[in-house]
Formats: structure tokens, sequence, C-alpha cells
């Protein structure tokens, strides 16, 4: 289903946190945390990356060619990821196209 | 310390639930507020809510909620705001939204608010005037939420719904959507407190609630990816209880306005309590090592059928003050779950649900007698 969804995002769309979301580290959890009204999420040590680079101005296509030098990885295994993650954290308001 | 001493087994709470009044100037008749509300001349100085912000960012609390009563009736909010935000703590106002006029909410954008909610009572500005207990209120709460979008700050509308407004659900998900809410929570009525003390006049029928829960589902299908919806089923038409605040003491501490920390809201209508006051305790103290909070963490404290539940670490045995309220002994199973001992009593709230729904007993600082004078400043209007 995350697959069918990522088919149709666009690779030159950029995306950004949603209004009133704030992506931080945490000192007591040692832990990036992403904050939300009345929610909280702790993306796991791979998102953590993603979101990273997520600034509101770089398009997915940037993230994942970011991605992609860093870690040696075929780019459309990591495409398919992180459209995966952002998807999924837009259908929960945390992220915005 | 030992890694393996319980203490510092203990996670650090992700929420403060600051009710810094229980001043209000609507009368909600299943307000959250305890019965017996706290008078202003108790209130706690700003100097001392300053200090529990610090002491919750040092313990690891995530986010705060600025609560009341009208916590924007509370002078010194914006200081308590830049301070939460300066320590990195999210900050969440909830507010009925009626006197949010445009300097006050600069004064808050400016403090680092993060998310305003503002409740609604109906979207029918009659019905909503009436359960509000405040004539106007209704075309307030609209103008207020469309400055906080000018703002620029993240918008939650929340109704409360329940027999007189249920039907309306579709319509409360579609002003979420013309508001520029970016969250629409639809919360049904728990009934504690003041709300239990309106249960006949407020419980919905069992059709209500199916066709309530059928509009929830059909919103975020349409809505998937712009508007989070966020539901509160009531349990006395469920087969398990909620898992009432994520579990006692387990996420959050809520401090009335005098100062009393507490595992709940309603957890001063518990008997055999002394809860702690943040006047003369370290929130860290309260948190790690105050046994009103021990008392119902976690699972050693449950009762059979819980004990031995599958599900005893997702509802953590329902809710304590339902318990109480229902059965005048906290330490029971709610009697929400269907295994409870003391579901009938559950069954026989939802039998004996009047036809007529009964007057409201609006929430004021008098006491719980039905009162005449806010009928009449209704229907007056």
């Amino acid at each position: 289903m995350n697959q069918a969804r990522s088919a149709v995002l666009d690779s030159t769309a950029v995306p950004r946190f949603g209004v009133g979301v704030r992506f931080r580290y945490d000192q007591t959890r040692a832990a990036w945390v992403l904050l939300a009204p009345e929610r909280m999420f702790v993306p796991d040590a791979q998102a953590v990356e993603v979101l990273k680079l997520v600034d509101g101005s770089r398009s997915l296509a940037a993230i994942v060619d970011s991605l992609a030098a860093r870690y040696a990885a075929p780019a459309e295994v990591i495409a398919a990821d992180v459209a995966a993650l952002l998807q999924n954290l837009s259908e929960k308001g945390a992220i915005r196209w | 310390m030992s890694p393996m001493n319980a203490q510092s087994q203990i996670e650090p709470p992700l929420g403060l639930i600051l009710e810094l009044t229980h001043r209000c100037p609507l009368q909600c008749p299943y307000c959250s507020n305890p019965l017996a509300l706290e008078r202003a001349h108790d209130e706690l100085p700003a100097a001392i809510w300053l200090d529990v912000l610090d002491q919750a960012a040092a313990l690891g609390v995530m986010q705060v909620h600025f609560s009341g009563g009208e916590p924007t009736a509370y002078q010194a909010l914006p200081r308590l705001v830049a301070r939460a935000a300066d320590r990195g703590i999210y900050t969440n106002l909830i507010t009925s939204g009626v006197t949010l006029d445009r300097a006050r909410l600069a004064r808050l954008a400016e403090a680092g608010l993060d998310h305003v909610q503002i409740s609604f009572q109906d979207v029918q500005p009659d019905s909503a005037d009436r359960i509000a207990g405040y004539a106007g209120a209704h075309a307030r709460k609209l103008a207020a939420a469309a400055r906080v979008r000018e703002a620029g700050l993240a918008l939650t509308l929340n109704f409360v719904v329940h027999r007189h407004n249920a039907q309306r659900v579709p319509r409360m998900i579609e002003l979420g959507e013309e508001l520029g809410a970016g969250r629409v929570e639809i919360a049904h009525v728990q009934y504690y407190g003041w709300g239990l003390i309106n249960r006949a006049a407020l419980l919905p029928t069992r059709a209500q609630l199916d066709a309530v829960t059928a509009a929830v589902e059909a919103g975020r299908a349409r809505l998937k990816g712009k508007l989070v919806i966020d539901y509160v089923v009531p349990d006395y038409y469920a087969r398990r209880p909620k898992a009432c605040m994520g579990g006692w003491a387990r996420r959050f501490i809520n401090v009335s306005p005098a100062g009393r920390a507490l595992p709940c809201q309603a957890a001063e209508t518990l008997p055999g309590f002394e809860f702690p006051s943040v006047r003369d305790r370290s929130l860290a103290e309260i948190w790690q090592r105050d046994p009103a909070f021990a008392r119902f963490r976690g699972t050693e404290w449950m009762p059979e059928p819980c004990r031995s539940c599958e599900r005893r670490e997702i509802d953590w045995g329902g809710c304590r003050c339902q318990a109480f309220a229902l059965t005048g002994d906290a330490a029971r199973t709610d009697p929400a779950c269907a295994l409870a001992p003391d579901h009938e009593l559950i069954l026989a709230a939802v039998a004996e649900r009047p036809a007529t729904p009964p007057a409201f007993v609006y929430r004021r600082m008098e006491g719980t007698q039905p009162s005449r004078t806010a009928s009449a400043v209704i229907t007056s209007k």
C-alpha cells in the first residue's frame, strides 16, 4: 500500500514539518523526538537521518540523493523507504507537502 | 542507585497538565474540573509555576498543557509559555477561546506558543451557547479560531459529544476543515464529576454512538494527510475500558490551581489519598517516590480479573476515578469492562437512560444545584 502511494509522490515535492510540529533531540531520553499537537513520535535511527534533511527547501529527490551518497545504497531502494516514511508521517499530520 | 532498583525503572513523564485556574466564563455541564472548584485566592503565584516548568524540563516532560478553567484568565500565562518554550517543552493552550482576543494571542505567540486547542460545544450556535451556559460563546470561538490561524499557530478544535449534538459530528469535522485546523478531537463525555451528575442529560444512545463512530471513520478516510481526527470513545458502550491517562502515573502529571499534583484531573475525588503539593515537594520526588502516584501504577495493585488479563498493560485497569465513583472502591476493576464484577452498574445506567433528558446542572463555583440563572441567561438572549 505504501509503495502504491509512494509511486504517485512527485520526487520534486518538498516535504516540510506540519504547522506546530517540532523535531528535536531530547537529552533525558537520549533520543530524537517529533513533537506535534498532543502527540509525540520517537522515530527510529533511519527515520531520524531522513528527518534531519527535512528543511522545507530540499525536495524528496534531494533528500534521497543525499542519503544515497552517504550510505552507498541504490537510490531507488532508498527512495521507496523515504517516500513510505514521509507519507506515513504525513497521514499523521507531522509532514506536509 | 542500582539500575535494578524499581524506582529507576519509572519512565519520565511525557506530559504536564497545569490547571492554572478554575475560573472560567463557561459552565459546561461535563467539565473535567472537580465539583469542588478551587478559588482564585488559592491559585499559585507565577514564581512557583515558573519553577515547576524548570523542574519539568529537567525531569524529561516533553509537552505542557496550559489548562484550567480558562487558562488565559491567569495573568502571567505569557510568561509561563515563554519559560516552557525556552526550556524546549512543547506548549499547548487548552482554551474556551471566548477571551482570546488579538492582543492576548499575539503575546502568547510571541512567547513561543506551539498549539491552541479551542473547545466547541456544538456547530449550531444556539445549542452551543446553551451547553456552554454563555450567550454568544460560539461566535467568539469562531473568531478566536480564525485568529489562531492568522497568527500561524497550530489549531485543534475539540468537540465534546453527547445526546444533544452527536448527530452533527459530520458538520463538526467540516468546521475543522473550514477553520484550517490541523486536528479535530471528537470526544465523548467522560462520566465523572460534573459529567456523572449530568449523565442522564448527556448519555447518547447506542445508535447515536455508532453514527458518531461511522462519521469519524468517514472523516478520517476523506481527510487523510490533511486533518488528524482523534476520537475518544464513551466507555459506557465498550466491552473493555479505556487506558485512562495512559495508565495511572505513567505519562502525565496534573497540577491543580492550588498546586496539588495528581495523576489525573479527577483524582482528588478519591478518598484516603494525600496528594502532594508542588509548593513543598519537587516534581521529581513526586513522580518517583510519592505513595499516591505509586498506588495504582503498573499492574501490581490489580485485582482479578485484571491481574491475569492479557490486556492489563493495554488498558491498565481502566479508570480509578470511575471505579470509585460507581462502586465506592477505587481499587476495583473499572465497571466499564464487560469482565468486571460490577459491570451491571454500567448496563443499568444505559437501561435507565431517560427518553427526555433532564435539565443540565451547570458547572458553577457555587456548587451543584440546578441553576435557574444559567438557563435564564440563555433564553433571554
